[in-house]
C-alpha cells in the first residue's frame, strides 16, 4: 500500500507541505532574496512591522472590499442565473454555454480581454456609456471596475453549484406549498433558500477563500495601480517578495493573511451552524 | 414572476456574459485604422484576419505555445500516473491517510499559494529546477494531484470490488484482474482527469511567474503579459487575437471535460 502512495507523497511533501512549514518559519525571520544575506530569527518583528505599515493597511482595506463584494455579488447573480437556469427558457443552453465559457478561459486572457473592454481610448464601457474616463487609472473607478471582472469570472463554479442544489429541491415540497396557497416569493423563501442553505453556506466560504487568494486575474489588469488602489494582498506580498526581496516580511504577510482568513471563515461559519441548529 | 420578466432577466444575463468574448473578438478582426478611430465599433467595418499574422510575428508566440503544450501534456501524464496508485490504495484501504488525504485537498483549496510560493522558490533554486520546464512542470504536478486525486478515488470507488474478487477467483493474479477488470472500467476517470490536469497546466500563472524568469523558457501565459508592454492601440489587435488562440485548446477540451468532469465531482462527493 505504502509503494501505491509514495509517488504521489514525494512530491507533495517536497514542493507542497514542506514549503508551507518553511513559510510558516520564515515568517519569524529576517530572510532576504541576496544570496550573501545571513537569515537571523527576527521573533516578531515582521509582524511588528506589518502593523506600522500603512501600504499593508491600505492592501488589507483593498483585499476585505475585494472579496466581500465579490463574493456577494458573484452570489446573488449566480442565484438569479440558476434560478432561470432552473425553469423551461429558451435560450437556456446558450445562457449555460456562456456562463461556462469563463471557466474554460485562461486567467491571464480574462485579464486582457478586460484590459480592451476598459480600455480609454478603444475600450466598450467608454464608447457605451458615452464616458471619458480612464476606468483602470482612476481612483475612484478602478477597484469596482475590477470587482466587476471579478464577478464575471468567478460566475461559473457559483452557478453550477447553485443549479445543482436547487436540482436537489424536492418537488414535492413546492407542490405542497402550493396547494396550501403560498405564492412564488413566499414559497422561494420558505422553501428554497431554506433548502438550499448548506450548498449556499459551502459556496459562499469557498468562493470568499479564492477571492482572497486572487492573483493572476488583478495582476494582469492593473499590477495593482493606480497608487495600490487595487493592490490585493496577494499582490503586495507578491512585490514584496520578488521585487524587492524581502522573503520574511512577505511570509509574514502570508500568515497574517491565512489568520484573517481563517478567523472570518470560523465567525462565518461558526454562525451559520448555529443559526441552522 | 412572470415570462417576460424572467426572459428579461435572461437576457440581461446574456449581455453581461457575452459582452466581453464578443469584445475580444471584435478588437482581434479590427484593422489599426479602425482602432485608432475615435468611435470604436462593434462590428468591424473591414474585418481582417491580419492580427492573427502579426501576433505571430511580435513575439515568440509558437515557441511560447509549443513550450506550454509540452508542460501541459508532462504535467497531465504525470499527474495521472502519479495519483492513480494512489487513489487506487486511498479507495480499497481504510484509515487514517485518507483521512490525512482528505485534510490535505481541502488545506491546499484554503492556503494562499504566497506562503508557500516564497519557500517553494528556494526549494526550487536548491534543487536547480529554477528557470527550467521540468521545474514548472513538477510544481504543476504537485498542485494538480490533490483534486485529481479526489477524483480518481471517486471513480475507483465506483467499481464494486467484488468485480475484482471475482477475477482473482477465476484464476487472475490481483494484478491481472486489476489490469484486465478494473483499468478498463477506470478509463473515463482517467480521461477525465487527464483533460483537468492538463487545463490547469495550461491556464496557470503565478507558478509560471515566479519560477520562469527567462524569456527564452516562459509558456504562453507569461508570454502573452509582456506583449502589453508599453501601451498603443495599434497593439490591442494582435493582443485580442493571441489571446483568442491561447484559449482555444481550454476552451475544446474543456467542451470535452464537462459532464465527465461534473459527474466525477459528483462521484467523489456523495460517495467520498
Amino acid at each position: 500500500m505504502w509503494a501505491l502512495l509514495l509517488p504521489a507523497l514525494v512530491p507533495v511533501l517536497i514542493f507542497s507541505v514542506g514549503p508551507l512549514l518553511y513559510g510558516i518559519a520564515m515568517a519569524f525571520t529576517d530572510a532576504e532574496s541576496g544570496r550573501n544575506h545571513v537569515t537571523r530569527f527576527a521573533g516578531l518583528d515582521n509582524f511588528a512591522r506589518l502593523l506600522g505599515d500603512e501600504a499593508f493597511w491600505q492592501s488589507m482595506r483593498v483585499g476585505m472590499i475585494w472579496a466581500v463584494s465579490v463574493t456577494a455579488l458573484q452570489f446573488l447573480a449566480s442565484l438569479g442565473l440558476a434560478l432561470l437556469l432552473h425553469q423551461r427558457l429558451r435560450l437556456r443552453g446558450l445562457a449555460r454555454v456562456l456562463a461556462m465559457v469563463p471557466w474554460a478561459m485562461p486567467p491571464v486572457v480574462i485579464g486582457l480581454m478586460w484590459r480592451l473592454v476598459y480600455h480609454p481610448d478603444a475600450g466598450l464601457v467608454n464608447s457605451t456609456l458615452g464616458t471619458d474616463i480612464n476606468w483602470l487609472a482612476d481612483f475612484t473607478w478602478a477597484l469596482p471596475a475590477v470587482i466587476v471582472m471579478g464577478v464575471w469570472s468567478g460566475m461559473p463554479q457559483t452557478t453550477v453549484v447553485l443549479l445543482a442544489g436547487l436540482q436537489n429541491v424536492p418537488a414535492e415540497l413546492h407542490e405542497a406549498g402550493a396547494m396550501d396557497g403560498a405564492g412564488t416569493w413566499r414559497r422561494f423563501w420558505n422553501i428554497t433558500l431554506p433548502q438550499l442553505r448548506p450548498v449556499i453556506v459551502a459556496i459562499t466560504s469557498l468562493d470568499f477563500v479564492w477571492n482572497v487568494n486572487q492573483f493572476s486575474l488583478v495582476y494582469v489588469l492593473t499590477q495593482g495601480g493606480p497608487g495600490g488602489r487595487t493592490r490585493l494582498p496577494m499582490l503586495f506580498a507578491y512585490e514584496e517578495a520578488f521585487e524587492y526581496g524581502f522573503f520574511g516580511y512577505a511570509a509574514a504577510l502570508g500568515v497574517a493573511i491565512v489568520v484573517v482568513v481563517l478567523a472570518l471563515l470560523g465567525a462565518y461559519l461558526w454562525r451559520q451552524l448555529r443559526e441552522a441548529a | 414572476m412572470s415570462r417576460i420578466l424572467q426572459y428579461a432577466a435572461l437576457l440581461a444575463y446574456l449581455v453581461f456574459l457575452g459582452f466581453p468574448l464578443v469584445w475580444l473578438l471584435s478588437t482581434a478582426l479590427k484593422t489599426p485604422q479602425e482602432m485608432a478611430a475615435l468611435d470604436p465599433s462593434w462590428i468591424p467595418r473591414e474585418p481582417t484576419t491580419a492580427n492573427f499574422a502579426a501576433a505571430f510575428g511580435e513575439q515568440d508566440l509558437i515557441g511560447a505555445g509549443l513550450r506550454s503544450l509540452v508542460v501541459a501534456l508532462a504535467s497531465a501524464l504525470l499527474t495521472v500516473a502519479v495519483a492513480l496508485p494512489a487513489a487506487y490504495a486511498l479507495a480499497r484501504y481504510r484509515g487514517v491517510l485518507k483521512r490525512i488525504t482528505l485534510g490535505w485537498v481541502l488545506v491546499s483549496q484554503v492556503f494562499p499559494f504566497i506562503s508557500i510560493i516564497i519557500p517553494l522558490f528556494l526549494v526550487m533554486r536548491e534543487l536547480g529546477l529554477v528557470n527550467t520546464l521540468a521545474g514548472l512542470v513538477l510544481v504543476h504536478v504537485t498542485f494538480t494531484l490533490p483534486f485529481a486525486l479526489w477524483m480518481l478515488q471517486g471513480y475507483v470507488r465506483s467499481v464494486p470490488r467484488e468485480l475484482e474478487e471475482a477475477a482473482a477467483v477465476d484464476g487472475a493474479g490481483r494484478m491481472r484482474a486489476i489490469v484486465k477488470v478494473v483499468a478498463p472500467l477506470l478509463a473515463p476517470g482517467v480521461v477525465a482527469t487527464l483533460l483537468f490536469s492538463f487545463i490547469s497546466s495550461w491556464n496557470e500563472f503565478l507558478f509560471a511567474l515566479v519560477v520562469l524568469k527567462d524569456p527564452d523558457v516562459m509558456t504562453l501565459p507569461l508570454t502573452l503579459v509582456r506583449f502589453t508592454g508599453p501601451e498603443g492601440v495599434a497593439r490591442l489587435g494582435p493582443l485580442a487575437a493571441a489571446s483568442l488562440m491561447a484559449t482555444i485548446p481550454s476552451l475544446v477540451f474543456f467542451a470535452i471535460i464537462q459532464r465527465r468532469l461534473r459527474s466525477g465531482l459528483m462521484a467523489g462527493a456523495v460517495k467520498g
